[in-house]
């Protein structure tokens, strides 16, 4: 083997090195055990070592709807909702809670869904017309209609949702699970980010934050890495025009025995990790075009997945490739789709959203299942918080909107441990609280967590004198919803 | 309790720390025990072996927070550690002396799960070497000792030390003292070209040009390192070096940071910054400027700019916030960036609830708090600009200076044609930019009547609790009646002359610029969960100097430059690096790679493309197109990214202009601060996104390419000289043969590569706006052009030594 491509335990302990950093390795101390040379091609090791269990899930795939769509219109039926139309919010629903200042003083009429609903599957869940394709997978999901959140406004419920506290500077999920569990791929990096536009409401979209990728006061070798469409898959991937691949290589040969010319006479181990770094940006150049270009998917995905699925860059060509992401052993393929902040004309963007989605949605986790691949991927679709029952702005037959609303919501989880065709928790019959298993931020995530077989309360990294954890010091695991 | 000064520390901890790194990684020897047994130092001391444990292992249930604590058991303070136990008849946690009485030692020693300590469900346990330490420290009599960041510094005597010859400046002394502790010796002086390299990053953040290396190695004169470093402390250069530690402290940025992420105008107040390092504005009235200078009498526009510094923070236009909800989170932002700014202190702790390690009651944060929380401004400022009020108007002369700054700009753009067509479309951009240009700076400013300051239970905005004024943590050092209530005398407090804090973590973040490494290694944490100072006489001796000087920077700064501690190579054998890698002991020379911002500015400089002008509006050089709008909302809301010309593309880094919701890539990836909180200590990290930022990102092939005309212009005439003249640029040394013989097979390679292929040599060479020489044959510059970019890319180059 190639000289270069060895590593010891040490190296890969030592600061700046591939899998840990220096905090990481204070942490690690006592169990350190010696060990001989590792294939540097090997997978990057997490900090947690082995996992606390037996692990259900091996990846997520998270297709995050930023915006806070409506789940009324989606997949909390409610007819009474239907029948009083117009009438006021009663304050003993309202309970005094806090709503935005969108609609803290205007007039609360109650509207109803605008989308007619239906039971589908063997399992009955009630799923709007809006989502045909999502209803014909009903009983591969499981709907939570119960969920909640302490964040009422898109910055704070965003970052709450990726990172557990609503002030941003801590670690995204993703870069959690990069630092606990590694990576099961050297050519890609473990938390990938794609991004799509929505249809809807485009002109007024809520924006992202690149730091809700971000790894927060984790070494920023965990931060998610963005796959972009056009030119550069991921930044800076491409060699500049002029060099090819031969030259490259034949530079990078020199480069490196450069490096080691100077590492024999300085004892940093530093300077081997960066050349290691080198290599694993070299492989990239190839291992990113490779699952990036789609072109070899044959024609009846591309039909499962929808027309969209050949416009790079689009929700549905995103779904493809988080599929290809998965097959490739990447721990978390990160979506976010842009558009679903319907605070008025909410009849027409929604309807657009929905068409965005539904296909590839579907399209993934039946493809997923096909390659027997959903059996230990975890896929969760939704957005940071729900929309109110009564209508945003001015309430007419044709239109309507909607404001957020923190109190209840509904996400579906679908693949690795997670019940099939389950609706779990309930709302009361007007959708403005939850009546029936309430399921918190921190109890989805703590979830999430432990079918990737860790303990959500022990997986920390101490920072500023303290340890902190996705969860902050809350969380439960949801076990009602896994098998 | 008997409180104990800074001389009656020591630090066996650290031999141990090393001695429990050595067992831990060689597990060959005999039992565990007994290797236990061997490390434990002869004699446990509190601050330095017994705290740590009780913080990290105990606080949480046993500390400062009253609502958590359990049992009415508290070992943050010696009364409670030696409170007889309320839970049982006549028994004490500890007994000093006893163990067979301290029911401390009978559950760190049980397994039984009702009665071990700590317990299960809390997932904290003690390693056997922590509980022999804890037996031990009890065996020994229990003694107890202050913290020892809340004790005010005395100095000491000098130390004795095996080599009298050694030391060039007092710290020299305190480093040899610990070496000749552990059997070392320091590493002898680095040579001279290596360490010109690492003084100019460290005191410029650029490289040395050949010229003054050849400058500096002609002259054998005693004085001349002396001199050397008061050039460069002299230099403007220095100014925009020591500003970049500092933006990332005050969490400088160009937009509002929140949601829209709007622009904002703080430029301003950055160039004051850089003005005041090279004017050496003493630190005192540094700090103090940017703490009240609006409060000052007779306040000048200067220290009113100074006062920005608390208005940096994130603001939102969200529209549906909460007004109060928001303007108490930019009150918050200002307490907790005091704490670890100045304080060293996580203060943000006892936001929700008394603080869990350190003596900081809830009550002590909103007194704090209360200093921040009199500026007359909106939680929720609507508009489609950034800023929001108390303002500061940007005075007439610095008007004109901004649409001259236009003028360059614009006319720049318009003879490069990226400004299609009229005059008049001009004239529009020339309007909406000197609009952008001219909004007002974010300053801070008192309310004519104050507003009243509650406890927030639990840290929620509108749970108001009991009424606080204006004060501070009685456990750092209690606000004296002189001061006034506000934020003028909360900065005399911060330089009271007994203030146990505020120069130990200035100093601190100093040593840490230079050697890569705080004498206490959590910068931002002196409390009691945060590190243990490696070197504790040596930061006190350094503190109270620094304050005796009248704050003065520079003196600071030449101190530690002056230092054998500092001069010693930082080359060393495998061996050496094993015995110490974070080099704690500093018996080798700093070895650190460059900051994000020194990465690209070497490129520039080597280059010849550096255009080095102070201040200004933030500019923007290449950048991959449309990161901006992939994050941002449409229409009125969407900003993209309009790349700069001319100039703008070869100013130094820190001018970049830094967008909160999506900074520079290609910075960030080098672990630039996010700058979305105050940040006291950057990452150091290895990705293979970096590489393929030196390799790809046209900023460093453009570099290479203008690096690559200048080796041919000015390196000599053969392949050889150039080379090395190239190498010499890029790493302040001299190629050996062999370094010369690899690079010239590669330049001999992609020569007969290019020559069979001209039209990729066309192509590489395109990259980039700056114009191309016409002199050299491109087939020959393009092989130039890769060599020049390996040697950006070595480890070598991107390291300061």
């Amino acid at each position: 083997m190639d000289p270069l491509l060895q590593i010891t335990r040490r190296h890969f302990l030592s600061r700046g090195s591939l899998g840990l950093g220096a905090v990481a390795l204070s942490s690690l101390l006592p169990g350190c055990k010696p060990s001989g040379p590792q294939d540097l091609t090997a997978t990057i090791q997490g900090m947690l070592g082995q996992t606390h269990r037996a692990p259900r899930a091996k990846r997520v795939i998270y297709l995050f709807q930023s915006g806070g769509p409506s789940q009324l219109e989606l997949f909390d039926h409610k007819a009474l909702l239907q029948k009083r139309w117009g009438e006021q919010l009663p304050p003993s629903v309202a309970k005094g809670q806090r709503v935005t200042e969108f609609t803290a003083s205007q007039p609360k009429p109650m509207v109803g869904s605008y989308a007619g609903f239906q039971q589908h599957g063997q399992s009955g869940a009630w799923v709007s017309d809006l989502l045909p394709y999502t209803a014909k997978i009903a009983d591969e999901l499981c709907i939570i209609r119960s969920m909640y959140t302490d964040a009422i406004n898109h910055d704070p419920a965003l970052t709450f949702f990726q990172t557990g506290s609503q002030q941003s500077g801590r670690p995204s999920m993703g870069s959690w699970l990069s630092y606990g569990l590694g990576s099961d791929n050297s050519n890609l990096p473990a938390f990938c980010v794609l991004l799509s536009k929505g249809s809807g409401r485009a002109m007024a979209a809520q924006p992202l934050l690149a730091r809700l990728w971000g790894s927060g006061f984790l070494s920023s070798q965990h931060q998610g890495v963005q796959f972009r469409s056009g030119k550069d898959p991921v930044l800076f991937i491409n060699n500049p025009e002029g060099i090819n691949l031969s030259s490259r290589r034949m530079m990078l040969n020199h480069l490196q025995q450069l490096n080691k010319r100077y590492g024999h006479k300085d004892g940093n181990p530093e300077i081997h990790a960066r050349m290691v770094q080198y290599e694993m940006a070299y492989r990239m150049q190839s291992s990113v075009p490779e699952v990036t270009d789609l072109s070899d998917e044959p024609e009846h995905i591309f039909d499962l997945y929808g027309p969209e699925a050949r416009i790079p860059g689009t929700y549905s060509a995103n779904c493809l490739l988080a599929r290809r992401l998965a097959e490739r052993d990447v721990k978390f393929i990160q979506l976010y789709h842009q558009g679903w902040d319907q605070h008025n004309s909410l009849p027409d963007h929604l309807t657009k959203q929905c068409k965005d989605i539904d296909q590839p949605s579907a399209a993934l986790v039946m493809d997923l299942k096909e390659r027997g691949l959903l059996e230990d991927t975890l896929v969760i679709w939704g957005g940071e918080f729900g929309r109110t029952n009564y209508c945003q702005g001015k309430l007419t037959r044709e239109d309507f909107g909607r404001d957020h609303h923190p109190y209840c919501f509904s996400m579906w989880m679908a693949g690795a441990g997670i019940k099939r065709g389950l609706q779990y928790g309930a709302t009361d019959e007007l959708g403005y609280n939850i009546v029936e298993n309430p399921v918190h931020v921190h109890d989805f995530q703590a979830t999430m967590l432990h079918l990737l077989g860790i303990d959500h309360e022990r997986l920390t990294f101490k920072h500023q004198g303290r340890r902190y954890r996705l969860t902050d010091v809350h969380g439960k695991v949801v076990t009602d919803i896994l098998t | 309790m008997k409180p104990i000064g800074i001389t009656d520390i020591y630090y066996p901890l650290l031999f141990i720390g090393l001695a429990l790194y050595q067992v831990a990684c060689h597990p060959i020897a005999s039992s565990e025990t007994d290797q236990t047994q061997q490390s434990l130092p002869k004699e446990v001391d509190f601050n330095f072996h017994i705290r740590p444990i009780l913080a990290d292992r105990c606080y949480k249930c046993h500390g400062p927070d009253k609502n958590t604590r359990e049992a009415g058991l508290r070992f943050d303070i010696e009364e409670g550690a030696f409170a007889l136990l309320d839970t049982s008849e006549n028994r004490y946690a500890i007994v000093p002396g006893n163990l067979k009485t301290s029911e401390l030692v009978h559950r760190i020693s049980s397994r039984d799960q009702e009665i071990m300590m700590p317990p299960p469900e809390s997932n904290l346990s003690l390693s056997p070497f922590e509980i022999a330490l804890l037996r031990r420290w009890i065996k020994q009599g229990a003694e107890w000792k202050s913290h020892w960041a809340f004790i005010s510094p005395v100095n000491t005597e000098l130390p004795e030390v095996s080599d009298p010859s050694w030391p060039r400046t007092t710290i020299d002394y305190f480093i040899m003292e610990q070496l000749d502790q552990l059997g070392w010796k320091p590493m002898p002086r680095e040579n001279k070209a290596k360490l010109i390299r690492r003084l100019s990053f460290d005191v410029r953040g650029l490289p040395p040009s050949p010229d003054e290396i050849d400058a500096f190695l002609a002259d054998t004169s005693p004085e001349g390192y002396e001199q050397l470093i008061d050039n460069m402390l002299a230099s403007e250069a220095y100014g925009e070096r020591m500003a970049v530690e500092w933006l990332d402290l005050a969490r400088y940025g160009d937009t509002q940071g929140y949601h829209h992420d709007f622009e904002r105008n703080m430029w301003p107040w950055r160039d004051w910054v850089i003005g005041a390092f090279n004017q050496n504005l003493p630190y005192d009235q540094f700090v103090s400027w940017q703490m009240a200078g609006d409060l000052m009498p007779d306040a000048t526009y200067e220290h009113q700019l100074a006062t920005a510094f608390n208005r940096n923070h994130k603001t939102t236009q969200e529209c549906g916030v909460i007004d109060e909800e928001f303007r108490v989170e930019y009150v918050v932002d200002r307490t907790n960036t005091l704490g670890a700014a100045f304080l060293g202190l996580t203060l943000g702790c006892a936001q929700c609830h008394d603080h869990k390690y350190d003596p900081i009651s809830q009550e002590e944060y909103y007194g704090l708090f209360a200093f921040f929380n009199q500026v007359p401004e909106k939680g929720k400022w609507q508009s489609f600009e950034g800023t929001a009020p108390p303002y500061l108007e940007i005075p007439k002369e610095k008007q004109q200076e901004i649409q001259a700054f236009i003028d360059r700009r614009l006319s720049i753009e318009y003879e490069n044609q990226s400004i299609q067509d009229s005059a008049e479309t001009y004239r529009w951009v020339w309007e909406e930019e000197l609009s952008q240009l001219l909004q007002p700076i974010m300053v801070m400013a008192d309310m004519d009547t104050l507003r009243p300051t509650h406890v927030l239970n639990r840290g929620v905005y509108d749970a108001k609790g009991k009424p606080v004024v204006a004060t501070t943590p009685d456990a750092i050092l209690p606000f004296s009646n002189e001061f006034a209530k506000n934020r003028l005398g909360l900065s005399k407090w911060l330089f009271s002359r007994d203030h146990p804090l505020t120069a130990r973590v200035a100093v601190n973040r100093y040593w840490q610029m230079l050697f890569g490494r705080g004498i206490v290694s959590t910068p931002e944490d002196f409390g009691s969960q945060g590190a243990l100072p490696s070197h504790p006489r040596l930061l006190d001796w350094l503190a109270i100097d620094f304050r005796e000087s009248g704050w003065d920077l520079k003196h600071l700064m030449k101190q530690m430059l002056m230092s054998a501690t500092y001069r010693q190579t930082a080359t060393v054998h495998e061996q050496k690096w094993k015995l110490d890698p974070d080099n704690i002991f500093l018996s080798r020379g700093p070895q650190m790679r460059l900051s994000a911002e020194m990465i690209r500015d070497q490129a520039l400089a080597i280059s010849g493309l550096l255009v080095q002008q102070l201040g200004g509006p933030g500019v923007k050089p290449y950048q991959p197109a449309d990161l901006w709008i992939e994050v941002s909302s449409g229409g009125r809301y969407q900003r993209k990214y309009m790349q700069g010309h001319g100039p703008d593309l070869y100013r130094r880094s820190m001018y970049t202009f830094w967008k909160r919701i999506q900074p520079p890539p290609a910075m960030m990836i080098f672990d630039a601060a996010s700058r979305n909180n105050c940040t006291v200590k950057r990452q150091s990290t290895s990705t293979p996104m970096q590489a393929m930022v030196l390799l790809n990102d046209p900023q460093f092939i453009e570099a290479s390419r203008v690096f690559a005309q200048r080796m041919v212009k000015e390196g000599g005439i053969t392949a050889r000289d150039r080379i090395k003249f190239g190498f010499r640029c890029a790493t302040s040394r001299f190629p050996d043969v062999e370094d010369i013989d690899i690079l010239d097979q590669l330049f001999q390679t992609g020569l007969a590569a290019f020559e069979k292929n001209p039209e990729e040599a066309r192509l590489l060479l395109q990259t980039g706006e700056s114009p191309m020489g016409s002199q050299v044959d491109p087939v020959e510059l393009a092989a130039y052009t890769m060599v020049a970019s390996t040697l950006i890319n070595m480890v070598e180059s991107i390291h300061k030594s």
